[in-house]
């Protein structure tokens, strides 16, 4: 008979430990009970649901996995009571079990203080994905939002405030924020770099009474009688485990909760299991999930016979709170006797750093970063591996200003079994065998280790690892553009600019061999338009280009053309819409609107690109390059002109940014959008460059990619002005033309940037490389210079000439033909044209 | 492969266009005896080669408006679909030996380009 597994609770560690029961070969019959209403969710992302996630997008598996695998699944009916007896439980809904085995994941809530009023409308916990409803329920009537707690998820909760639009404060009872993994100094300057973001904090402070406010909705009432009105209230003061259950089943908890497990995850009945957070284990009780997970894996193991033992976990965390680089390693607060530390702090830039090491100097014990983690990842070696220290530790966290490189871990030093990816497991050794198995870019080497693929903190590492090993290999990697340059693009981007070349022929007499192809070609071609802005039909650049941009049209499967007229900011005149209406009418071609808020009109054949864009000029129209590696679109929503939310002139931003990028030629195409306020219905999260109204100014995102691979933009920089802005911006595009290799979209480019973001803000913002004055100068030409490529052909009757199938006749093509579907055309697929052909 | 025409009609030279009417290393496409031609003079080495116009992968007459160059010492026109290259010269396929597109014999007499069966 197969055994039966009980799991109560449904959260991460609940779900990891049934994912394992189901990949080992046990035969089991397998019970889950969650307390919430819906299956596990991923809840170190929690935050995410105020950026726009939704409980599914966050969700760890679903109902239907579980039945597909023959698990019997129950959420929203908690169990109520347990018989260790008769070994059975019961749930409120009076469903009743019975387990061989009963495994405790019920997690913790969120612990609220005990304080007259603390349940007053409006007062509310951050724990589940129902809390974050409430919450932004809440704030959307709320001016003014107080978080309770000061710590890891009360400073991610204030980010979640302040990004409601709220005025946000910080509650914290004792007298430093993060006082669990900061020492003093470090918490001060935590404090002040984010109270510079504008986030009000107060620590020292114990609440007496919530009550009814005179000015918003709320009252706190503190010790000393000074109080803090707000509209909302959010606890985040830290997390209890959830055990009465346990408690009342007669198993042992601990004085301050938690179910009392042994090395094995065992409770104090042979048949009960505790895992994850509501376990305590040595006197501890361990709010991360990488140690939940290892509990799992330890009580699978009692079942599966190899019984392993659990030996704690690492509790180092590196995180961003409020857009603040906050790191912890190991004892950051120097607890362990006889330690010595190390501290560097600096107060301008809101930066901080300290390390702990052992009485004898040569072990590092702990560490804590505010302002700056790029030390983290080589800190966290030394520390978990116990790697001897350099002969003076502080070099480790000193800034490098004499242009020498940072004194960091190099990769060659780290033992094989040192763990480069924590959220993955992944070791250096691992990392080794799949460069040794052929994975020879940093591309590969992530999709088939993982690592680097989660959180993504430990990339660089990863690429100095692939680096160093294909190095030792005498692997070469080719990066050459093609077997007519020996450059990349890189490398031929600069050639062009500093030798001023403005051809084809003369960049490959000089620097290249061959006739060329159709790789180093349409990248000549793109270089030379991002650098001189020439018009690319000229006869010395015409034979370069694809046949997009050839016939500045986009070519579809049976070879004709769609067109895509721009529309900046996809604000449009109902006059042009007829037009663009007309147009489509009397050529007969299938009009679709795009993602971009534009329409696309297929089905052109290349005679007749003319005579449409002839029309199209006319009435005021511009090429819209959808043919081209340049900008598409900004995307827009309507903005405060129109919109109830509104907060700034989200249009018009995006049609004055079209008009300055439109026909910037780049390594690949990019897209931008701008949002006119935090609800973000342009979705410029998703684009090459984002942009969100703020109260102040303008929130800027880059590198964001919808397409294939998904990635949402990062936060570059907080409330610009107009100026600043497209400042920003002009360096950014001409950074990445500069930099970019062919075909790479930005958000792969600042993935295999060394420094990633923080390197990309250095140079732009604060213009490490000394080049912003350049690069705004370049970008300067290319807007100073723009000529719609459409006006200029159509204004050339030699140019025209080319829009012909044939030369020497007017027939036509004979292989285009479209049949009829839902009133438009489409090609007609390979049987329809043969039955055509027989026909006609 | 296709109901589509890829040899001409006789052995005679066809006037298909002057010169004049050919860029360099750009195609263009002339139309003889409903059989749909592809030339291109190659600026590299000044010779004008003459390929069908039919590409098989994508199914559509598309050739003359792809990119030419060489590769590996052959001189080639990409599908500017997919992207397969064809020896200008031979028409065979450098990524699928199996397909082989018909070339011409070009002539230029005065200014005129003619073409012929190969």
């Amino acid at each position: 008979m197969k055994k039966k597994i009980v799991v109560i609770g449904n959260g991460m560690v609940g779900h990891y430990y049934v994912d394992k029961l189901l990949q080992s070969d046990l035969e089991l019959d397998i019970t889950v009970i969650g307390a919430e209403p819906r299956p596990a969710y991923d809840r170190v992302h929690l935050s995410e649901f105020f950026s726009g996630k939704k409980p599914e997008d966050l969700a760890l598996t679903s109902r239907d996995y579980y039945i597909e695998n023959g698990v019997n699944a129950f959420f929203g009916d908690p169990v109520t009571d347990i018989n260790t007896e008769k070994k059975s439980i019961t749930t409120n809904g009076g469903m009743s079990f019975e387990y061989d085995q009963l495994v405790f994941a019920t997690g913790s809530y969120a612990f609220i203080p005990p304080i007259p009023g603390n349940d007053l409308p409006n007062c509310m916990a951050y724990r589940t994905i129902d809390d974050l409803g409430e919450i932004k329920a809440s704030a959307k009537e709320s001016k003014v939002g107080v978080v309770v707690g000061g710590g890891l998820l009360g400073l991610e909760c204030a980010n979640a405030l302040m990004n409601l639009g709220l005025e946000t404060h910080v509650v914290e009872f004792a007298p430093g924020l993060m006082n669990a993994q900061l020492d003093e100094d470090g918490s001060r300057m935590l404090r002040k770099k984010i109270e510079a973001l504008g986030v009000r904090v107060h620590t020292s402070k114990s609440t007496k009474q919530i009550s009814k406010g005179d000015e918003c909705r709320l009252k706190m009432t503190f010790a000393e009688g000074d109080v803090l009105e707000t509209d909302m209230i959010v606890y985040s003061a830290g997390i209890r485990p959830y055990d009465q259950l346990a408690k009342s089943a007669g198993l042992t908890v601990g004085e301050r909760g938690g179910i009392v497990i042994d090395y094995h995850c065992r409770a104090s009945n042979k048949d009960i299991f505790a895992i994850g957070e509501c376990a305590l284990w040595a006197g501890r009780t361990l709010g991360l999930v990488a140690p939940g997970y290892r509990m799992a894996d330890i009580a699978v193991s009692q079942l599966t016979g190899e019984a392993q033992s659990f030996k704690g976990a690492d509790m180092s965390t590196k995180l961003k709170l409020l857009g603040v680089d906050v790191g912890s390693i190991g004892d950051s607060l120097g607890n362990t006797e006889g330690s010595l530390r190390y501290v560097y702090s600096d107060a301008c830039n809101y930066i901080y750093k300290s390390l702990v090491v052992n009485e004898d100097g040569n072990k590092l014990l702990g560490a804590a970063l505010v302002g700056d983690c790029a030390e983290y990842d080589s800190l966290l070696q030394y520390y978990l591996n116990g790697i001897d220290l350099p002969e003076h530790p502080d070099d480790l966290i000193l800034p490098q200003r004499d242009g020498s490189a940072p004194v960091g871990l190099g990769v060659d030093a780290l033992p094989d079994t040192a763990q480069i990816c924590s959220c993955n497991n992944v070791s250096k050794a691992d990392l080794v065998a799949a460069v040794d198995s052929g994975s020879h870019t940093l591309g590969e080497l992530k999709s088939c280790t993982k690592a680097g693929t989660t959180c993504g903190g430990c990339s660089v590492m990863v690429g100095q690892i692939l680096n160093s090993e294909l190095e030792k290999r005498g692997v070469e990697v080719n990066t050459d553009v093609c077997e007519h340059f020996p450059y990349t693009r890189q490398d031929l981007y600069m050639i062009v600019r500093s030798e001023q070349i403005r051809n084809f022929s003369d960049l490959v007499s000089r620097h290249g061999t061959g006739l060329g192809c159709d790789v180093c070609k349409p990248l000549v071609a793109s270089i030379l338009a991002s650098c001189w802005n020439e018009y690319i039909l000229k006869d010395e650049h015409a034979p370069l280009l694809d046949t997009n941009d050839h016939f500045l049209a986009n070519m579809q499967k049976n070879g004709t053309y769609s067109i895509v007229p721009r529309v900046p900011g996809g604000e449009i005149t109902p006059d042009k819409l007829i037009v663009i209406g007309e147009v489509a009418k009397k050529y007969n071609l299938y009009t679709k609107i795009t993602g971009g808020q534009r329409i696309d009109l297929f089905g052109a054949r290349i005679d007749q690109l003319p005579p449409i864009w002839e029309e199209l000029v006319n009435a005021g129209f511009e090429s819209g390059h959808a043919y081209a590696k340049s900008l598409r679109t900004v995307k827009s929503c309507v903005g405060s002109t129109w919109c109830r939310f509104g907060v700034q002139d989200s249009v018009k931003m995006a049609i004055d940014l079209e008009n300055r990028y439109k026909g910037l030629r780049a390594p690949h195409k990019f897209k931008m959008a701008v949002s006119g306020c935090t609800r973000e219905c342009a979705e410029a999260q998703s684009k090459d460059v984002g942009i969100i109204a703020t109260e102040k100014g303008w929130n800027l995102y880059v590198c964001g990619n919808g397409g294939m691979k998904p990635r949402h933009a990062d936060l570059f920089a907080s409330d610009l002005d107009d100026e600043t802005l497209i400042r920003y911006i002009d360096r950014f595009y001409m950074f990445y033309i500069r930099t970019g290799d062919k075909l790479q979209r930005t958000s792969t480019w600042m993935d295999n940037l060394e420094g990633g973001l923080k390197y990309l803000q250095e140079v732009i913002i604060n213009d490490r490389l000394g080049i912003c004055g350049e690069l705004e100068k370049e970008m300067a030409l290319i807007v100073n210079t723009f000529h719609c490529e459409w006006k200029s052909t159509v204004d050339d009757p030699e140019k025209m000439k080319r829009f012909r199938h044939f030369i020497n006749s007017d027939k036509k093509d004979n292989k285009v033909v479209f049949v009829q579907e839902r009133d438009q055309i489409r090609p007609a697929s390979k049987d329809e044209q043969l039955e055509y052909a027989e026909t006609a | 492969m296709n109901a589509i025409n890829k040899s001409l009609d006789t052995t005679l030279w066809h006037e298909v266009c002057q010169m004049d009417d050919l860029i360099d290393d750009v195609g263009v496409c002339v139309l003889v005896d409903d059989v749909q031609i592809a030339l291109f003079r190659v600026s590299g080495n000044d010779e004008i080669y003459a390929i069908n116009n039919f590409d098989p992968f994508s199914n559509a007459n598309v050739l003359s408006r792809g990119i030419c160059g060489d590769l590996k010492g052959q001189v080639v026109i990409a599908s500017p679909i997919y992207k397969q290259h064809f020896n200008l010269k031979t028409g065979q396929c450098l990524e699928d030996e199996t397909v082989i597109l018909p070339t011409y014999s070009v002539r230029i007499v005065d200014a005129s380009v003619q073409l012929a069966n190969n």
